[in-house]
């Protein structure tokens, strides 16, 4: 049975018609929708075991307490982390980027440089030109190929004795590039420079084995991921997550505090100041189960299929323009395109008259789009519960579109 | 076209002409030239007859406004000009004007922007004309819509307002 047929009654919001056509939803690079085992789980949580974490000296807090930190257990075999000190729970990929940039950017002077490339979702710029800019550090991005991939040999001409940090994504969630983490990481750890991996569009897509990959810091969301909004993971290297200082202060955070002064929690309760989203964790662990169970290679080898079902679909019709990879590559589970003479929001707009949801702008990766020279693209992104007919739909209301240009 | 080749070929194309990285980087050239300005709808501007694109999706005026812009274009001299972007699409108008003797005498933009942003800030420089900049102001988004005969769904409705904004932008530089 393809995963398609075998999940999509999971999925209460496929049920739904979108202007008289059932919902073909193309989103989900922007955000997963959610299987009935992760909304029954948060539901079940807030009825039944809700309280605070680790202060609470009563059932419903052990409860909270054991639920809270056994996703974290999950989350660590989940992506093979070597411990559970090492799993931080965030906010999402956004808060993970910021705080490890905060955090390194402190250990910056002036003259040092982090690199990033061109193919950097906003989230994995921005943090870096404000470390940058508090610690008189320079960005420096390395350029991306015609064909959609990392120039390496604008790397090795980049990357040096002052480089402190390279951060890069691992599926870049415009062209669906598959970066090759270990070989970035290797010529990094050459200069002596930190590694830092956005995972957002990789870890919902693809079996992940974080000591293989050899980063420093690996970051993912977990609403990409069939999982709830408001979580997300840090996943630090200990003996570089023990150099490093908090940047935010609180409850949680703290081993005991004096007036003027604080010692610090150990890992990972370091970084987790306040209340964590404890319901949202209970939600991850149940989209991590869902998404084992269905087995990762398997998940991958579908939405792969899918990619290249549509790379193909998408480049025979005249007037639309594939990006990324060229078909046949190995790419993630997104592909972008236009329709010339269309801007991609009229191209969206159309497509949602015909039920069908897709991603248009810059996809916060403007520095990607002025590489591409276009303003914006479209983007159609896969997950489990997409099916080879999705595609087909959303060929045929693109053909129909373009026929009439 | 083939997948391989045209997609890979596409990408080159959209690349080279800007060429060097650190050129197209700066953000600001997109808009000083305007062959770089009209391209994003230069396909849309000269199409004639068959059954019109966008047909069901949007009002016959937004979509002959689209196509056949009456005020798109540069201004040469103009006194006051103004630019500014969407945030959420990246979309980017540019407002120029020409005053003489207080009034507004000619008003022209450029942008690359939707059916919509393009169909609002034609509506918008057509209807400045002739107006002292304190009339200008007055006009309001209702206006844009009763002219372009819609409703917007509220996720594009900055589209039509952005160019009110740029408007805005565009007589504060040029004084009272």
């Amino acid at each position: 049975m393809r995963l398609d047929e075998l999940t999509r009654g999971d999925f209460p919001v496929l049920e739904r018609v979108i202007n008289g056509h059932r919902l073909v939803y193309l989103d989900s690079a922007a955000t997963s929708q959610k299987p009935r085992a992760v909304i029954e789980a948060m539901t079940r949580y807030y009825e039944r075991s809700h309280a605070n974490v680790h202060r609470s000296i009563h059932t419903l807090g052990e409860e909270a307490t054991e639920l809270y930190e056994a996703a974290r257990d999950r989350v660590q075999r989940f992506i093979g982390a070597g411990a559970r000190e090492e799993v931080i729970f965030t906010r999402g990929t956004t808060d993970g980027l910021n705080l490890v940039a905060d955090a390194l950017g402190r250990t910056l002077a002036p003259g040092d440089e982090i690199l990033i490339t061109e193919m950097e979702h906003h989230s994995n710029v921005v943090p870096w030109q404000m470390a940058a800019r508090r610690s008189g550090a320079v960005v420096r991005a390395v350029p991306v190929t015609a064909d959609g991939r990392l120039d390496l040999e604008g790397l090795d001409r980049l990357i040096g004795e002052r480089t402190r940090v390279f951060a890069f994504a691992h599926v870049s969630n415009v062209l669906g590039t598959i970066n090759p983490v270990a070989v970035l990481c290797r010529r990094a750890r050459r200069v002596g420079a930190v590694t830092v991996v956005d995972g957002a569009q990789a870890a919902p897509h693809m079996p992940l084995d974080i000591s293989a990959l050899d980063c420093d810091f690996y970051v993912f969301s977990g609403h990409k991921m069939l999982g709830p909004t408001g979580i997300g993971v840090l996943w630090g290297r200990r003996a570089v997550l023990e150099r490093l200082e908090p940047t935010r202060g609180g409850g949680e955070m703290i081993k005991e505090v004096w007036l003027d002064r604080a010692a610090w929690n150990d890992l990972p309760w370091r970084f987790e100041p306040g209340t964590p989203p404890i319901a949202e964790a209970v939600g991850l662990t149940a989209a991590v189960e869902y998404l084992e169970k269905l087995g990762m290679e398997r998940v991958q080898e579908h939405e792969q299929a899918l990619a290249g079902q549509a790379v193909a679909a998408l480049s025979a019709l005249d007037g639309v323009t594939v990006y990324g990879p060229r078909a046949g590559s190995e790419r993630g589970a997104v592909v972008a395109f236009s329709v010339a003479g269309l801007h991609p929001h009229d191209v969206a707009a159309w497509l949602d008259q015909h039920g069908i949801a897709v991603r248009a702008g810059h996809h916060c990766a403007q520095p990607l789009m002025r590489r591409l020279g276009v303003v914006g693209t479209s983007r159609a992104s896969f997950s489990v519960f997409t099916s080879p007919e999705d595609v087909e739909r959303l060929a045929t209301a693109l053909a129909e579109l373009a026929a009439v240009l | 076209m083939t997948a391989d080749s045209g997609a890979a070929a596409d990408f080159a194309r959209a690349v080279d002409p800007r060429g060097s990285s650190a050129g197209s980087a700066s953000g600001e050239p997109r808009l000083s030239s305007a062959g770089a300005a009209g391209a994003a709808l230069s396909g849309g501007r000269d199409r004639q007859g068959g059954e019109a694109p966008l047909r069901g999706l949007y009002s016959d005026v937004i979509r002959e406004r689209w196509r056949r812009p009456r005020r798109r274009g540069e201004l040469p001299g103009a006194a006051a000009v103004a630019e500014d972007v969407n945030p959420l699409c990246g979309d980017r108008v540019r407002l120029m004007l020409a005053l003489e003797g207080g009034r507004v005498r000619a008003a022209r933009f450029v942008g690359d922007s939707c059916a919509i942003s393009t169909a609002s800030a034609d509506v918008l420089a057509e209807m400045v004309e002739g107006r002292t900049a304190a009339e200008a102001r007055r006009i309001e988004t209702a206006d844009i819509l009763d002219v372009l005969q819609t409703d917007v769904r509220p996720t594009r409705m900055r589209c039509v307002t952005l160019p009110l904004s740029v408007l805005a932008a565009a007589l504060d530089g040029a004084g009272p």
